[in-house]
């Protein structure tokens, strides 16, 4: 029975170990409690309050009471009112909402007269998320209470849709994007941290900071050849998607380097912080997998933001990823420019340059 | 006298531990000065408080006329470094190595090409320049480490054990290095647990549990010892051991071969008689002997003695 007694030894030695390392004894708990949760919220495909506009050419009785209708279903938000097609359009390219209702100024007469076959209004929807663009298609059919009586036998659609940027609906046109998110998120921020753990964990460490190089000089050292390697990614992953996948390239290339550089940074600093928190490469690696996770769950590349509670969607706020899967839909599927998501782009300096600042103020040259 | 190091009351802790307390340094400029202690005795600990490295709870650091840890940044071309721990890229080759550390310390480019070829050259590592710093013996990796730590030609050089790896032969050549360096002006401090090594140094400090306990050259620790040597030859060494480790003044006793060698307090005016007539295990036959104190027998002396 002697092997029971050293496998016990070595398994008490490991528990000890492990609950001398912090680190690695919290996330083997945060890491399943955490996906936990986000899987229970990111799931629920329940999507409500998608962000959509209005451009009401009847401001009629029956127009208004449309409207309330399709409020009621609380899968969309009214947040925007336009005043043409092409005001709605801009915005859609823009990302600013999902999708425009458009009543038309012939609504009463189309609503009387059921023989028309017509369709009471018009979708223009986004189709560069397909989980959001189905939920909108939902609302085609929907019964309108109030307008009941003229469709007694409901055999036209309530409303006509048109679908942009991917009218086939094709799985790769919006995963293509935001798996190069996904991907970007990976490699970027566990090559920088685990590049600035090995240094330490090898010793190499105590040789540089004796020598006159700078907390940032090294930081950004670090960092630049990994943002030629992000770019690398980018082109692989956006050229198989085009030629494989089909996945049209509306952006103009500059706008497309623009938004990645951006995420790249952002990624890097990322990478950079957890480098001055971690001090094995095994730590750098299991924080790197705790942003990751939310980074798929909750930036909207696996499932939309409008479908997540609000708590989920805090946490979707805060990270990178978020910011960029947006970004790189909009500018690669909608032709959409930096200038048209400047709240996205401010986003991911503002974290690029906040996190350079907190990784160069953590990383002191000391052993101490 | 200049110095090139000045330290008083440096005391650094970790935890509760204190691995350097109260430590005192005068070192001349120009001088090798040695770290003479055994394992955990606060030699490395000592080394990164002078090298700005580490934080003291307690004292001040003068190097090289810069306040510690205060003006740090500014020493930084100024002294070099060599870590007890191979502290260079072990997937670099060494010419790689040696380039990233000249471009760190901004050697200009024409310079550093011919330095970096002298430096190899000097080191005897010439005919390895495009091997990887890994596959290199533990000896070649540490003349690497000593390349890579004066390719700026700094005022002061800190060695951590700089021949741990080196054999004896290698480890005379290593130190003829060393006195080029000292002769050119190099200000030299180097850790060690080598009596030979701790023999070439101008002065020596000997460390034990973080304190200071001797601090002299070499030749006047050994005058100023506090025990005299005797030396026992003759038959049941083993056992005269055991009965001298009990008699009152005897400091420590060591086997050496077919020796043994007995430090006894210089209190004792006559060691020899006082042996003699306080170790019943004694005969006619066994050789007694007052021999020169060596180093060794001052590293035990100023440590307490242990048996
Ligand atoms: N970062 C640290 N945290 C905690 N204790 C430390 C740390 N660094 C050193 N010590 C302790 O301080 C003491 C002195 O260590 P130091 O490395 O200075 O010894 P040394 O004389 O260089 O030994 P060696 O000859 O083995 O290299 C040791 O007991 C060690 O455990
Ligand atoms: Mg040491």
């Amino acid at each position: 029975m002697r092997f029971l007694g050293r496998i016990a030894a070595i398994t008490l030695k490991e528990f000890r170990q492990l609950s001398r390392d912090r680190l690695t004894f919290g996330m083997v708990v945060m890491i399943p409690l955490i996906q936990l949760l986000m899987f229970g919220y990111a799931i629920n495909n329940n999507i409500r309050n998608i962000n959509v506009g209005l451009l009401d050419e009847a401001q009629s009785f029956a127009s208004r009471s449309i409207i309330e209708a399709v409020k009621a279903t609380q899968v969309v938000i009214i947040t925007a009112r336009f005043e043409s097609v092409q005001e709605a359009e801009a915005a859609i390219t823009a990302g600013q909402v999902r999708a425009v209702l458009v009543l038309p100024r012939d609504l009463e007469h189309r609503a009387a007269n059921k023989a028309s076959q017509q369709a009471l209004g018009q979708w223009l929807i986004d189709g560069s998320d397909n989980i959001v663009s189905s939920a909108l298609l939902g609302l085609r059919n929907m019964p309108l209470q109030e307008l009941q009586r003229n469709f007694t036998q409901q055999s036209t659609p309530t409303f006509e849709a048109v679908l942009y940027f991917n009218p086939e609906r094709r799985t790769p046109v919006n995963i293509v994007p935001g798996l190069l998110a996904v991907i970007l998120t990976m490699t970027m921020i566990l090559f920088t941290a685990t590049a600035i753990v090995r240094e330490k964990e090898r010793g190499n460490i105590e040789l540089l900071i004796t020598t006159p190089v700078r907390s940032l000089e090294l930081m950004l050292g670090k960092i630049i050849p990994f943002i030629l390697i992000g770019l690398t990614q980018m082109t692989i992953i956006l050229s198989l998607g085009h030629f494989v996948f089909q996945v049209p390239i509306n952006g103009q290339p500059l706008q497309i380097v623009g938004a990645t550089l951006l995420f790249i940074s952002a990624s890097l600093t990322l990478g950079l912080i957890i480098s001055t928190i971690a001090k094995t490469q095994l730590q750098a690696m299991q924080m790197t997998v705790f942003i990751l996770l939310p980074s798929i769950l909750l930036s909207g590349f696996m499932f939309p933001y409008e479908g997540m509670p609000v708590p989920a969607q805090y946490i979707a706020e805060a990270l990178p990823a978020t910011h960029f899967v947006r970004m790189i839909r909009g500018v690669v599927l909608r032709d959409a420019s930096l200038m048209n998501m400047q709240a996205d782009t401010a986003y991911l300096i503002g974290f690029t340059v906040i996190g350079l600042i907190i990784a160069t103020l953590k990383f002191k040259k000391s052993l101490d | 006298m200049d110095f090139a190091i000045e330290a008083h009351g440096v005391t650094r802790r970790f935890g509760t531990y204190t691995a350097v307390d109260k430590l005192d340094l005068r070192i001349p400029k120009g001088t090798i000065y040695g770290f003479l202690g055994p394992n955990g005795s606060g030699k490395s600990t000592s080394i990164r408080l002078l090298t700005g490295l580490l934080t003291p709870d307690a004292g001040t650091i003068n190097i090289l006329g810069l306040d510690l840890p205060r003006q740090a940044e500014l020493l930084r071309t100024r002294i070099g470094y060599m870590t007890q721990r191979f502290s260079l890229f072990g997937d670099l080759t060494l010419i790689e190595n040696l380039q990233f550390i000249a471009r760190i310390y901004s050697l200009d480019r024409k310079l550093m090409k011919a330095r970096i070829a002298e430096l190899l050259e000097l080191y005897e590592l010439a005919d390895r320049s495009n091997l990887l710093a890994d596959s290199l013996s533990g000896g070649q990796k540490q003349r690497l480490a000593l390349a890579a730590a004066t390719i700026h030609q700094p005022e002061l050089l800190f060695l951590d054990e700089p021949t741990s790896a080196v054999d004896p032969e290698n480890r005379r050549d290593f130190w003829e290095k060393l006195f080029d360096l000292s002769d050119a002006g190099t200000t030299i401090l180097v850790s060690t647990h080598y009596m030979d090594e701790a023999e070439r140094c101008h002065y020596l400090a000997i460390l034990e549990a973080g304190v200071k306990r001797a601090d002299d050259t070499p030749q006047n620790l050994m005058n100023n010892m506090k025990a005299n040597v005797v030396e026992i030859s003759g038959p049941n060494l083993r056992q005269l051991k055991q009965q001298l480790l009990s008699v009152p003044h005897v400091k420590s006793v060591a086997q050496q071969g077919v020796q043994l060698r007995v430090l006894v307090d210089k209190q004792v005016v006559d060691p020899l008689d006082y042996i003699r007539a306080a170790t019943p295990g004694l005969q006619a036959l066994h050789l007694l002997a007052l021999v020169r104190p060596s180093l060794e027998d001052v590293f035990v002396t100023s440590t307490g003695g242990r048996h």
